[in-house]
Formats: structure tokens, C-alpha cells, sequence
């Protein structure tokens, strides 16, 4: 079939679809969904209408982004707006089948909101909500509409209409279009993808290779992973503009495999690929050959830099090397070859179906598009979100989040993962971009944002991450392998209290060391998070050092006690304490035995809010 | 053993950049890496015994000791970790009497943790086999344990 072929079919299949004279039901079962109880959910559908003998459609679609309301279910029936409804459970979605399907009651009061033309009493238009408003959804465009497992989808939505132009083009204008999009690498360090290309498509040697970098390890984000559940073929398409400019014949995505249902996606759609003969011998007629391998990753952070993940492709342990050479002149087995991110090869399909201008319209003067993010942490509303570059974090945390979880006082952002900083309140008037988050001691990243309020402790999240870079060190270098032990050690008698003076001051100039000398990118960022809470939040150091732990986080520094005149004697808590540390009879005043007490916190969890008897304190 | 691990290596090629992908496959079968297996694999690809186990210690995925039936992740994901991942982790070692990377000795449990699960939104959480428990409280961990918390 020619490509005109396919379009005829998929569109032909999707209005179809879009004017279905039954109710489509779309359940949105990406990882999230399903871990909210989505297939609970679907089931539920499924007999309700066949108890009801009522016809609907019902389709499994990707992720919308709006985890804070999962599990979502979207309900359009004909000539009506498509209404979407969260925290749908299965008696809810029982409701919905005998109230919206069979009695035209819309419930609008668990509505978020319509989609489509029209409007419904009560109901909101989605897109107009304070968490879509400020959002651009370009990347995202198809995540949560269309069925991620079925090819016509992706193609009736203008899908491979990219490498289609692609392949028309001359290897040169490719990048020139890639150049004036600005597009900069999605992964978190920012290189200008079109130069990338440049130097693989000069370097002499063959073949050449492309690898997509699906090694999303950052802990907190989960971009990648939505996109190629919700989308793959967006991605795919992206890998093979990126083969046929630089001149390969096979492209490798290196997925992890902590994301089944990822691969299972990628697997899928690479199989219909084939069949419509959009990878293998002579795409689309055009004498474009191009292979795709899937290659599942073994669990090391560290090959999410490009010379590891070449490393574990070849089947050795997934340890950087020192660059120069770059994997661009020399990369996997020695040849040529252009590592990407998945955000950055589903821009470039986009680029490639709308052109660099339309790419351009949105962002910053040097950073280009828009950009998605995981928005997480002690938010209202988290989710996964995509916003212009240069958009502020203010409008981020509280427009589209929704401020702080409880309404308590807002601490920090942390982006970039473990090679990111965290930024406090002062800086969050600045904007989302390269340039101006490196400047503030952090990294763009590959989009984690975790939200932090006056409950985390900074010392303690400082901590977290190096316990992280250090457990995810190679041990190639020594710079890295030592320094982040030595930081971690450093940091671990901080939060114990047995901080001396001298230490921050210790921790900078190893924290520069380690920066300073380490061969790859994760020793050369590990040190962000601590250099970062240093310097803005310095106060909180000073405060271990003298005993107190101010968020009342870090076990040492607090313990927990029963305010008398409040205790009831319920012994509620004195039940629920799992190493019996409280004692006291009925009616009677309880007591905690601070040498058992294991500062587990059980008993404040338990003790009723009426009462409010146990509390935590830090400090003499 | 033998025919099942010889059953996984006939259906790969003798190339070392398949070394991992039969090390995935293996352990897929057979729940671990076994000395045997190892020495097989290195056998069958011409790589030397210390680089099959140089490459499967390096990778936090591969298993050198069988796993309970039943496989706790926490996950010390950065948002579960800031609502809260530590006091969950606490409370099932306590509950279980096992430390992270430890098997119950009845081998019902297995207890491990992981970079994170990407249910981010619904932290802290945890994984007992397929099955994802969300929005923890140590008080919700006992009550998944008290119950028997896995799937049959």
C-alpha cells in the first residue's frame, strides 16, 4: 500500500470513530492509570453495559497527564462534547453507564471537564481549566486521544506526514530545518540536535548508527515513559528522520526495563511499522533502508550517558568513557553515531510535519518549543504537564499545580533529578529555561520536578540524592567513586547530629573536586543537589549542626511525645506502636519510652485529630 | 536446568552484544542467575566466565540467589521519598523482620527497592509483584501485610 494508501485508511477509520453513533468510552490505561485501578475500572465498564445491553465503545488510550485524578475516563456520546471524569472507580463507573449513558445525567460534579465542540450545564471546557490553560500541548498532543497500539491512529493525526517530507528533502535541508527550530537536546543538556547530526553525517566510517535514549533513570520523572506508552510512534518516526538524514541503516532504542508496558508498546508498534512497510528494505519506495533493534536496559542509572549506554548495547558493563572521541565519530562499535532522547526525536517528527517556524513560535530566545515535565512532589495537582520554555515556575507550581499540597508554605523545587538543583522560593519569578536554571546552580534535566514544602528537609533531600549517585557510581573514576562516599558520610553525621564545624565548608570543596574531575555527567552533576542547598538554604545546615532538624525529618534530631492535657488515654496509639515503646492505662495519661521509640511516627498517624495528643519535636 | 537454559541460548546468536539480553532471558526463566547458568552462557558466547559475572554484578537488575514467591519493590523514587518512602521501608523490615535485599526465610517475601516505579503522582508507593499499592502510610502497610498482600 503507498503511503496515500494508509492515510486514506486511517482517516477513513478515525471519522469513523469521531462520528460513532454509539458512546466512545476511553479509559486511560498507561503505567499510572493502571496503578490508580483503571483496570478495575474498564472491567466494571465492560459489565455495566452489558448488563444495561447498551452498545458503547470502549478504548484503552495513553496517559492525558492528569495523575493527579487517575484513574480518568472520557465519555463522548454522539453529538455531545466528549466529557472527561476523574478518580473514577468502579462503582463510579457503574454510575456513570446508568446515569450519562442510559439517563442523559451528565454528573457533572465529577466532571473535569469537555473536550470538543459544544458545551454541557456545569461542565468546563478541559482545555480551559487553570491546570490546561497555561499548558501547550505539542509533544503531548496525542497522549490520552488516540489507541496508542493502532498506527492509523497516530497516522490519521497527521503521523509520518514528517518522514514522508523527510525523505524528499536533501540530507543538508534536514538539518537546516532542525537548525532553525532551535531544537536542543531534550535529555537535559541542551547540545543543538542539528549540529549533532552535522558531525555524524561528516565523520567518515560505516555504517552509522542512531540510538534512542529510552534510559529515563532520573528518580521523579516519568516523561518518557508516558510518551512511549501513549504515543510511540512519534518517537519511531523521529528515529527514523534522524537514520535517513545521518546516513544509517539501523537505529537502536534503549528502553528500560523497569517500563514494561513501554516496551510492550514499542515491540508493538514496530511490528506495524513492518507491516505497512514504514521500517525494513526501501521505505515508502524511496530506497531508504533502515532497521530498528529494542534493547531493554539491566537497571544502572549511569548508562543514561551516552558512552554507558553504548557500552551495554555491546553487551559490557555500562561504564563511561572519557570523550573525545565523541560518540558522533566514534560511537557504537567504533562507528558514527547520533544518541537522541525520546522528547527530542518526537520534536524532531514534529518539526518535521509542521516545519521550523511553527516549532519556534513558542519558547525563549535560546531555547526553542515547548518541553514536558513531570510534576510532582508535594503539589495539589501532579501530573504530567508540557509548557513553553521560558514559562516561570511560579506559573508551573501554582497555576498548573495548584500550590502546595495542605496549603502548607512552598520550600523548594528540585529539577534535573540527581545532576539538577533545588531552587527556593526567591527564584520562582525565573524562567524554565537552559540558560537560567544552570545560572541558579541547576540543570534543566530531562524534566523531573519535584515540588518540596516545609515539611522536607533540605539537609535530608541533599542526602537522598548522593545516596542515590553514590549507589549509582561505576567506580571508574576515583573523583566520583570516592567523593560522593566521602559527601555521603559528611551529610550522614549532619543528619545525625554529629555534625562539626567546618563541614559545609568540607562539603563545598569536595563537592568542587568531584565536579572538577570526574569523567561523565553523573559525576560531574552529583554534587548540584548538596552545592544547591548550601547555598540557599544554608540556615537548615546550621540548624543540624546545632542539634535541630527544623522540618523534623531526620530521625536523630527528633522525638515524639504526648501532650497530657490532651491525651484521652484512648490507647489507640499505645496499640498501633509496632515496638510497644508507650505505655499507660485506660482514661490515664500515655507515655513513650524514648529508648524503645523507634521515631517510626505511627502513633501520630493514629492518634485522632480530635485529640492531637502525640507530637514530634527537634532539638533541646 | 540444562535443557531450559540450553533452550534460551539455541535462540540466540554466538554474539557478545547479546550477552545481556540472554542473561535477561535466563533469569526470566529461571527467577536468578546460577553459577551453572553463567558458566553456560559464557561457554556458549566464547567470553570469559569473569566477564559473563563482571556484566551481570555491574547491572542492578540480575539475581545471583533465588527470590521469594512474592517480590516487594519500595519505591525510593525522589516524590515518594519526600511524602514519606523511608517510614514505609522502616515499617515493612519491621514487619517482616527481613532488611532490603533479604528473603523472609519461609521464602514468601522478597524485599527490594527501586529507583523509582514513575507512579509519582500517587506517592510513596510500593510494588508486590505486578500489583502497584499507592499512597502508603505505614498503618496501610500492616494492613497489606496482615492480609497476605500478594497475589495468588
Amino acid at each position: 500500500m503507498t503511503f496515500e494508501g494508509l492515510q486514506r485508511r486511517a482517516r477513513d477509520e478515525w471519522q469513523a470513530l469521531s462520528e460513532s453513533a454509539v458512546p466512545l468510552i476511553q479509559v486511560g490505561t498507561a503505567t499510572c492509570g493502571r496503578s490508580a485501578g483503571a483496570s478495575a475500572v474498564v472491567d466494571a465498564l465492560r459489565e455495566a453495559l452489558q448488563r444495561e445491553a447498551t452498545p458503547a465503545l470502549i478504548m484503552e488510550v495513553g496517559c492525558i497527564g492528569l495523575c493527579f485524578a487517575e484513574p480518568l475516563v472520557t465519555i463522548r456520546k454522539p453529538g455531545r462534547p466528549a466529557v472527561c471524569y476523574g478518580h473514577v472507580n468502579p462503582e463510579r463507573a457503574t454510575q456513570l453507564v446508568s446515569e450519562y449513558l442510559l439517563r442523559d445525567n451528565p454528573l457533572a460534579d465529577w466532571a473535569l471537564g469537555t473536550v470538543g465542540e459544544g458545551r454541557i450545564e456545569g461542565i468546563p471546557e478541559l482545555f480551559e481549566t487553570p491546570v490546561l490553560r497555561p499548558q501547550v500541548r505539542r509533544i503531548l498532543r496525542n497522549c490520552g486521544f488516540i489507541d496508542p497500539t493502532n498506527i492509523l491512529h497516530y497516522v490519521a493525526r497527521g503521523g509520518y506526514t514528517g518522514l514522508v517530507r523527510a525523505l524528499g528533502m536533501a540530507r543538508g535541508e534536514i538539518i537546516d530545518e532542525i537548525r532553525r527550530a532551535g531544537l536542543r537536546g531534550r535529555g537535559g543538556a541542551g547540545f543543538p540536535t542539528w549540529r549533532k547530526w552535522q558531525f555524524c553525517l561528516e565523520a567518515p566510517g560505516e555504517p552509522k548508527y542512531v540510538v534512542c535514549n529510552a534510559d529515563e533513570g532520573d528518580p521523579g520523572a516519568f516523561m518518557n515513559r508516558s510518551l512511549l506508552e501513549s504515543d510511540p510512534h512519534s518517537v519511531l518516526e523521529g528515529l527514523l528522520i534522524d537514520g535517513y538524514t545521518v546516513g544509517a541503516r539501523e537505529g537502536y532504542i534503549y528502553c528500560r526495563a523497569e517500563y514494561p508496558l513501554a516496551l510492550e508498546r514499542l515491540h508493538n508498534a514496530l511490528a506495524q511499522m513492518r507491516e505497512h512497510g514504514l521500517v525494513g528494505e526501501n521505505i515508502l519506495g524511496s530506497g531508504f533502508s533502515f532497521d530498528i533493534h529494542i534493547k531493554e536496559g539491566a537497571g544502572a542509572f549511569v548508562c543514561g550517558e551516552e558512552t554507558a549506554l553504548l557500552a551495554s548495547i555491546e553487551g559490557r558493563r555500562g561504564m563511561p568513557r572519557p570523550r573525545p572521541p565523541f560518540p558522533a565519530t566514534s560511537g557504537l562499535w567504533g562507528k558514527p553515531t547520533v544518541i537522541n532522547n525520546v522528547e527530542t526525536l518526537a520534536s524532531v517528527s514534529l518539526i518535521l510535519q509542521k516545519g521550523a517556524e511553527w516549532f519556534a513560535e513558542y519558547g525563549s530566545e535560546k531555547s526553542k518549543g515547548t518541553k514536558t515535565f513531570a510534576l510532582v512532589g508535594k503539589v495539589k495537582r501532579a501530573g504530567l504537564i508540557e509548557v513553553p520554555l521560558g514559562i516561570t515556575l511560579r506559573d508551573i507550581v501554582y497555576g498548573i499545580g495548584g500550590g502546595i499540597l495542605g496549603d502548607k508554605r512552598f520550600k523548594a523545587v528540585q529539577t534535573g533529578g540527581p545532576s539538577g538543583g533545588c531552587l527556593p522560593e526567591a527564584l520562582l519569578d525565573s524562567p524554565v529555561d537552559y540558560e537560567s536554571l544552570t545560572t541558579a546552580g541547576s540543570i534543566m534535566g530531562s524534566g523531573g520536578m519535584v515540588v518540596m514544602d516545609e515539611d522536607t528537609c533540605m539537609v535530608d533531600v541533599a542526602r537522598y540524592f548522593l545516596d542515590f549517585t553514590q549507589k549509582e557510581s561505576c567506580g571508574e573514576c576515583v573523583p566520583c567513586r570516592l567523593g560522593t562516599k566521602q559527601m555521603m558520610d559528611i551529610l550522614t553525621d549532619i543528619t545525625e547530629g554529629k555534625g562539626r564545624e567546618g563541614d559545609v565548608e568540607l562539603l563545598q570543596e569536595v563537592a568542587l573536586a568531584v565536579k572538577k574531575g570526574s569523567l561523565c555527567g553523573l559525576g560531574q552533576t552529583a554534587p548540584n543537589p548538596v552545592l544547591t542547598t548550601i547555598r540557599y538554604f544554608r540556615d537548615e545546615y546550621e540548624a543540624h549542626e546545632q542539634g535541630r532538624c527544623p522540618s523534623k525529618v531526620c530521625k536523630a534530631l527528633i522525638r515524639y511525645r504526648i501532650v497530657a492535657d490532651k491525651c484521652k488515654g484512648c490507647q489507640i496509639c499505645l496499640r498501633a506502636c509496632p515496638v510497644g515503646a508507650i505505655s499507660g492505662e485506660r482514661r490515664q495519661v500515655h507515655t513513650i519510652d524514648a529508648g524503645k521509640c523507634i521515631r517510626c511516627g505511627v502513633c501520630l498517624e493514629v492518634c485522632p485529630a480530635r485529640f492531637g495528643a502525640v507530637e514530634c519535636v527537634t532539638g533541646q | 536446568m540444562h535443557d531450559r537454559i540450553d533452550a534460551i541460548l539455541s535462540s540466540y546468536g554466538r554474539d557478545r552484544a547479546n550477552l545481556i539480553p540472554i542473561l535477561q532471558s535466563v533469569q526470566a526463566e529461571l527467577g536468578y542467575l546460577s553459577e551453572e547458568a553463567m558458566l553456560r552462557i559464557a561457554d556458549y558466547l566464547g567470553v570469559p566466565e569473569s566477564q559473563v559475572y563482571g556484566v551481570a554484578s555491574f547491572y542492578a537488575q540480575f539475581r545471583f540467589t533465588p527470590t521469594g514467591r512474592n517480590r516487594i519493590m519500595v519505591c525510593r523514587g525522589t516524590a515518594c521519598h519526600v511524602r514519606g518512602a523511608p517510614r514505609i521501608l522502616d515499617e515493612i523490615q519491621q514487619v517482616l523482620n527481613i532488611r532490603e535485599g533479604e528473603t523472609t526465610s519461609d521464602m514468601e517475601y522478597t524485599l527490594e527497592t527501586v529507583a523509582c516505579i514513575g507512579c509519582c503522582a500517587l506517592s510513596p508507593c510500593m510494588m508486590i509483584n505486578r500489583e502497584v499499592y499507592a499512597k502508603l502510610t505505614p498503618t496501610k502497610v500492616r494492613e497489606v501485610f496482615s492480609k497476605g498482600g500478594q497475589e495468588q
